[in-house]
């Protein structure tokens, strides 16, 4: 395990980190926004809107999640 | 930096009738976690009298509240499947809460093993009400669903949705929990940095920043995030595990 790779290894796990972070951010953006202007235009349905902006925005997140744990694992585990 | 990443410790090593059984964190946060379940079923749901106490009003609250949400995801013939939801639910939030109890306890679905095995259960689930309702060949058939050459991408389809799960809520806790005690070292690192100039040797070594500042933390990480992986966890057992049992009517149709 050379300097070489160590730093090599940090670097993947930044770059990982930094491409698995850009997608998710899109579409959660995207979603908030779309479910803030529902209820804007809607005050009375907020409620389901927000559970299932919450549950939309939970689900998205787990492509995040997967390259969280491969950054982790690249930094801990190698 | 290498005490931060690893996994669950190994407490306690012994052989029992030849196999060597290794309690880890997770299984003694697991332990803890049923008995204060079981604990808390027992008690709230002793003594329940028509005319209910604060308590049982709270009790009776929060059992209808799921008993409707289980109602509208899976439709009212699936109602029975409500104390299982709850079960996995409860275990969840308070396997991700536990950590915030003691050093020793590590939150339990911090662990893959965990979150793979309440995965591979909802599957086995699925399946089974699958084949018990079209039988083993209609469940083959039901692969290869539109069309024939759509077989590999519907069985890529069935794998995927238990990893995709467990690897989900595993890797939201556990990277929260990763985060938290980087965070925290840092902290340390930070007090220590600030305080290094008062000659006392006490003084300087007082943790101011570790005080307040891991509490917020460990709200978002712990708090907030393992309410929701609880909830997606179910919300998504609950489609998977209703989407394999319609309505009576439209089978017997």
């Amino acid at each position: 395990m050379s300097e070489l790779v160590k730093g090599l290894i940090a670097i993947g796990a930044g770059i990982c980190m930094g491409f698995g972070a850009i997608g998710p951010a899109i579409g959660e953006g995207n979603a908030v926004g779309k479910a803030l202007e529902g209820m804007a235009r809607q005050p009375e349905v907020t409620s389901t809107l927000r559970t299932n902006m919450i549950l939309g925005c939970a689900i998205t997140e787990s492509t995040g999640i997967y390259s969280l744990v491969i950054a982790l694992l690249l930094l801990f585990v190698f | 930096m290498e005490g931060i990443g690893n996994g669950p410790r190994i407490l306690l090593e012994f052989s029992l009738f030849g196999l060597d059984v290794k309690i880890t964190q997770t299984v003694l946060s697991s332990f803890v976690v049923m008995v204060v379940l079981l604990i808390l079923s027992w008690r709230l749901g002793k003594g329940l009298q028509k005319r209910p106490t604060r308590r049982q009003v709270l009790v009776e609250k929060g059992v209808s509240i799921l008993y409707n949400l289980v109602e509208d995801t899976m439709g009212k013939h699936n109602s029975h499947f409500t104390p299982f939801i709850g079960a996995l639910f409860c275990s969840s939030v308070l396997g991700s809460l536990i950590s915030m109890f003691g050093g020793v306890l590590r939150s339990a679905t911090a662990d893959l093993s965990t979150t793979l095995t309440w995965a591979l259960i909802v599957t086995v689930m699925v399946w089974y009400h699958n084949i018990k309702r079209n039988g083993f060949f209609g469940w083959l058939k039901g692969f290869s669903e539109p069309v024939a050459v759509m077989t590999p991408m519907n069985i890529m389809s069935e794998i995927a949705q238990p990893i995709s799960m467990s690897f989900r809520h595993f890797g939201n806790i556990a990277g929260g929990s990763v985060l938290t005690t980087m965070i925290y070292g840092a902290l340390a690192a930070g007090s220590s940095l600030l305080l290094s100039w008062i000659p006392n040797e006490i003084v300087s070594s007082i943790p101011i920043l570790q005080v307040g500042i891991p509490a917020f933390l460990s709200i978002y990480f712990d708090l907030f995030t393992g309410f929701i992986q609880a909830l997606v966890f179910c919300m998504l057992t609950m489609v998977y595990v209703g989407a394999a049992c319609p309505p009576p009517e439209e089978t017997a149709a």
